[in-house]
Formats: C-alpha cells, structure tokens, sequence
C-alpha cells in the first residue's frame, strides 16, 4: 500500500469517528473503563507476584531425620530426596550446627541453652529448597512419606495462604477483565456498524468501480484501533501519575516497610504498554467482527 | 468480450432466474437487453461484473473464467467495467468532480492523473461547467451524465447501463442516448437494458430479448418486443 494512500483510510477513519460521535464517545468511555480496571489490577496483581516471590524465596523445607536411623540410612534419605525432580538442593544440618543456630538467633537468652551441648535434643535435620516455591507443599508431602522421616516443617501456612489469596485475586480479576472486554468489544463492533451502515452506498460504489477488498476494509479498521487508542490514554496517565504518587507515599509513610514495591520505572511503562497493546487489540477485534459480518468483502 | 453459454443461475431462496442462456457478445457492439421484468435481465448483468455466479453453465468475460475466478481478482474485473444504474447512485455529499474523482481515488489511481482525466470525462458528457455543483443541484439528465461519466472514468472495455433513462423524460433520455453512441464509437462494449420501446426502435442495434431465463430472440438491428 502506497503511503500516500494510507493517509487516506486514516482521514476516512477519523472521519468515521467523529460521524457518529456519541457512539464513539460510548466506546471510548467502555474501553477506558475496561483499561483502568485492568491498570489497577494489574498493578495489584504484578506487585503482590514480586512480593509473594520476595518471600517464597525464603521458603524451605526442613527434614527431621528419626534419631535412631543409621549413618547409612541418612546417605539413603538424602540420595531419595535429591532424585525428586522439583528439588534444586539438599543440605545436611547436624543437630550441633542447629544448636548453634539457635542459640545464636536467640541472642543472651540462647546462652540458657548452652548448657545443653552435652545432651543435645534436636535432630539432624536436611534443608531442603525447591526450584519453584510453589512445589514446597508438594514437596513437603512426598518427603513425608519416605522412611527414617521423623517429621517435615515447612512455612506451610504462610505459603498456602499467600498462594491462595493470589489465586483468588487473580481469578476475580480476570473474570471481571473479560467480562468488561466483552463489553468494550462489543460496543465498538457496534459502532463500527453503524458507520458501515451509514457509509452503505459509498461501499457499494467502491465494489463496483473495482476497490480492493483491503482498501474498503482500512477505514474500518483504523476507525476501531484509534477508539482502542483514545480509550487507553486515561489509564495510562492515571497509571503513570498514580503509581508514582502512591510508591513516594508509601516510601515515606511506611519506611521500615519489609516487602520492596517494584521501581516505577520502567514499572509503569510496562504496564502502559500493556494497556495500549490492549487497546488496541480490542479495538481491531471490534472492527473485524462488524466487518465480517456487515461489510461482505 | 462476453461469452455465456448453457447458463443457469438459480438464488437460495429458490428462485430460478436463468434457465440454460446462450450469449456471445463481440468487443465494440452495441446491444439492447430486452424482456419484462423479473425475466433475468439483471442476474444475465450481475454475472457480467461478478456481482452474482453462475449455478451451472460457463461465464466468459474479458477473456476471464467467471467460476474459476478468485475473489480477490474480482476487482481486476471490474476496474474494466463501468455500470450505470436508473437510479443513479450518486454520494450526495460529494460534488460532480469529486464524485467521478472517488471512483479514481478508490483504485489507487496516481493523483497526478486523476484531474486531468476527470475533466476529459465530465467534457465527454458535456457537464464541464458543473464541476462543483452537488448532485441534487443537477435535473435527472445531468445526474445520470455524472453517473455515466464516472463509470467510463478509468476506460472500461463493456459499460453496463441498467435502464439508464428509466427515470428520465424523453428529451432527456435521448441526450443519454446520445452520449453512450458517442462512448459506443470509442470500442467501448455496450450493454444496455431497456423498456424504451421507441429508443430501440429508433436507435436501432442488436436486440436480445430476454423472457424465463433463456434468450428468446436476438437479432443484429432487432425492433423492441419480446412476447411471442
């Protein structure tokens, strides 16, 4: 295509807009609606991911080993443990390191423990960590079942919580996403309707005097993708301006805060990148359902 | 140039249009379409431009196969087909030039041409001087002459004109007349369904007369009629 042409369908696609202005204006609002949700959820659901993998990272299995097993018993656990697919390590901590350990986290207070060097209560213990965090509690399970397995800790509640949550919000969000894109969609189909309705005779003469099928098309198209585009630039500043403003006050209200939000940029450039991409794939997707079904070309 | 042969044409709904037609039309003829209505004279036109395909039989336009042509070629055709309509079917919005002009623009023809062209045309048809009146500032002659000056616009091989003084008084119809003889004289295949009785025979050009889908007469300097 010729670029001089592709100026054309843009004027005509502009001209389409503002032809039937309130249908537009109707659309637009939809799509702006529908991207500011999906901003505001995005930017919820993408923080909570790094925080949730901030503190998965931290998550361990640790294995007690049953005091009475043998040396050679433990070499067996260790080896079964490593062949288990979703393992990355497996490190011995003797009960004496444990101690230490303990005692040491304690601070003053661990030295009442010291006393119990000689006759030492705590097991053995395998620090296992997955690859993924989120095969801890499968992994946890399968640990449980083997032999010489006095018991298995793991930050089980945490990470099921943490998980669960996720999942919902993801879940919710998602559903109400589609459900708005649907809705988004389908009014600008109809838009592009009207328009091909109202420009009925014009097409038929470009059929006839032998326009391409792509050069009735383009108009259609451009009409649909710069609703998606005029939809996406209120969320997108809102986005930009907003997330800004939020991540400086909570910078400052909650100093101490243990969880790090992630960085505005390039944050919000992604995020409004998403919301453009969005835009306008709703916005052709509109137009080619109108197109199909009242262009006939 | 046109070259039907067996063809029979029946729609979804039923209805039988053309019943096994046979057609040869030579480039540069000149040819009345005659019959009464719902005979088949618009289905035997709208297979000339591929507006509609044939249900059985064989379809030759231009030297192009009507059943193995591609969608996307359709066009191709028809940039060498100019149609005329009784009713006009000109854009309002659009003045005389522009509205010759759009039927350029639209195939991507190099706007360095299109002026000089559109003048030429709208000086065949003699409407020069209404370059820049809208369509509903024209009488019913002068609009048909827009209409006729945009189909001959991009020098189409077969001009068809589909009643073309069908709302028109006669004084003006054979001002119509008159400018498709003149296109007629440049090789432009013509071919033009009528009612007119006194156009056909008074002009007189190959007749080919059309009556349940099948052609009933055709002769080289025929009289208008049709039922035997």
């Amino acid at each position: 295509m010729k670029f001089k042409t592709f100026g054309r369908h843009g004027k005509e696609g502009f001209k389409n807009l503002t032809r039937n202005s309130w249908m537009s204006i109707a659309s637009i609002s939809a799509v702006t609606v529908t991207l500011l949700l999906v901003g505001v959820f995005a930017t919820i659901l993408l923080n909570l991911n790094d925080i949730g993998s901030q503190i998965e990272e931290d998550v361990e299995v640790r294995v007690f080993i049953d005091l009475t097993s043998t040396q050679e018993a433990q070499e067996q656990l260790e080896e079964k443990i490593d062949e288990i697919s979703k393992v990355s390590t497996v490190e011995f901590q003797s009960k004496e390191e444990g101690l230490e350990q303990l005692i040491d986290s304690l601070g003053s207070e661990g030295e009442v423990f010291e006393s119990l060097k000689d006759e030492n209560p705590l097991n053995d213990v395998f620090v296992v960590q997955t690859e993924d965090p989120q095969d801890t509690i499968g992994v946890a399970q399968t640990i449980e079942e083997f032999e010489n397995v006095e018991k298995v800790e793991y930050a089980k509640e945490t990470v099921e919580r943490l998980f669960n949550v996720m999942d919902i919000a993801r879940n919710v969000g998602l559903a109400i996403i589609a459900g708005l894109l649907f809705t988004a969609m389908f009014l600008i189909a109809n838009t592009i309707r009207i328009t091909i309705v109202a420009r009925k005779k014009e097409i038929e003469i470009m059929k006839m005097v032998g326009a391409t099928n792509w050069f009735i098309r383009w108009p259609f198209l451009i009409e649909g993708v710069l609703i998606g585009i005029l939809g996406s630039l209120i969320p997108i500043a809102l986005v930009i301006f907003g997330y800004d403003f939020l991540y400086a006050e909570i910078k400052t209200r909650f100093p101490t805060l243990f969880i790090d939000l992630l960085p505005v940029y390039p944050f919000v450039l992604e995020v409004s990148g998403l919301l453009l991409l969005m835009g306008i794939t709703i916005g052709l997707w509109g137009s080619f359902t109108s197109i199909r079904k009242y262009l006939k070309v | 140039m046109i070259d039907m042969q067996g063809v029979y044409k029946t729609y979804p709904n039923g209805v039988t249009a053309l019943n096994g037609l046979d057609v040869k039309i030579e480039q540069g003829e000149f040819v009345y379409v005659v019959g009464p209505s719902g005979a088949g004279k618009s289905t035997f036109t709208k297979l000339i431009y591929r507006e509609e395909k044939p249900t059985k039989g064989t379809v030759n336009v231009i030297d192009l196969d009507m059943a193995s042509l591609k969608q996307r070629s359709v066009p191709k055709l028809r940039r060498q087909i100019g149609v005329v309509y009784q009713d006009f079917r000109l854009l309002p919005t659009l003045t005389v030039y522009e509205n010759v002009a759009f039927a350029l623009e639209v195939i991507e023809e190099n706007p360095k041409n299109i002026r000089r062209r559109v003048m030429d045309v709208l000086d065949q048809v003699r409407l020069k001087n209404k370059a820049r009146f809208l369509p509903d500032e024209l009488s019913g002659g002068e609009q048909q002459r827009v209409s006729i000056a945009r189909a001959i616009v991009n020098y189409p091989k077969i001009l068809i004109a589909d009643e073309p003084t069908g709302n028109l008084d006669p004084d003006t119809s054979w001002e119509i007349m008159h400018i498709l003889e003149e296109i007629n004289e440049t090789g432009t295949t013509i071919l033009m369904a009528t009612h007119s009785q006194e156009i056909v025979n008074t002009i007189r050009k190959r007749v080919i007369a059309i009556e349940d889908g099948m052609v009933v007469r055709d002769e080289a300097r025929g009289e208008y009629g049709y039922e035997y």
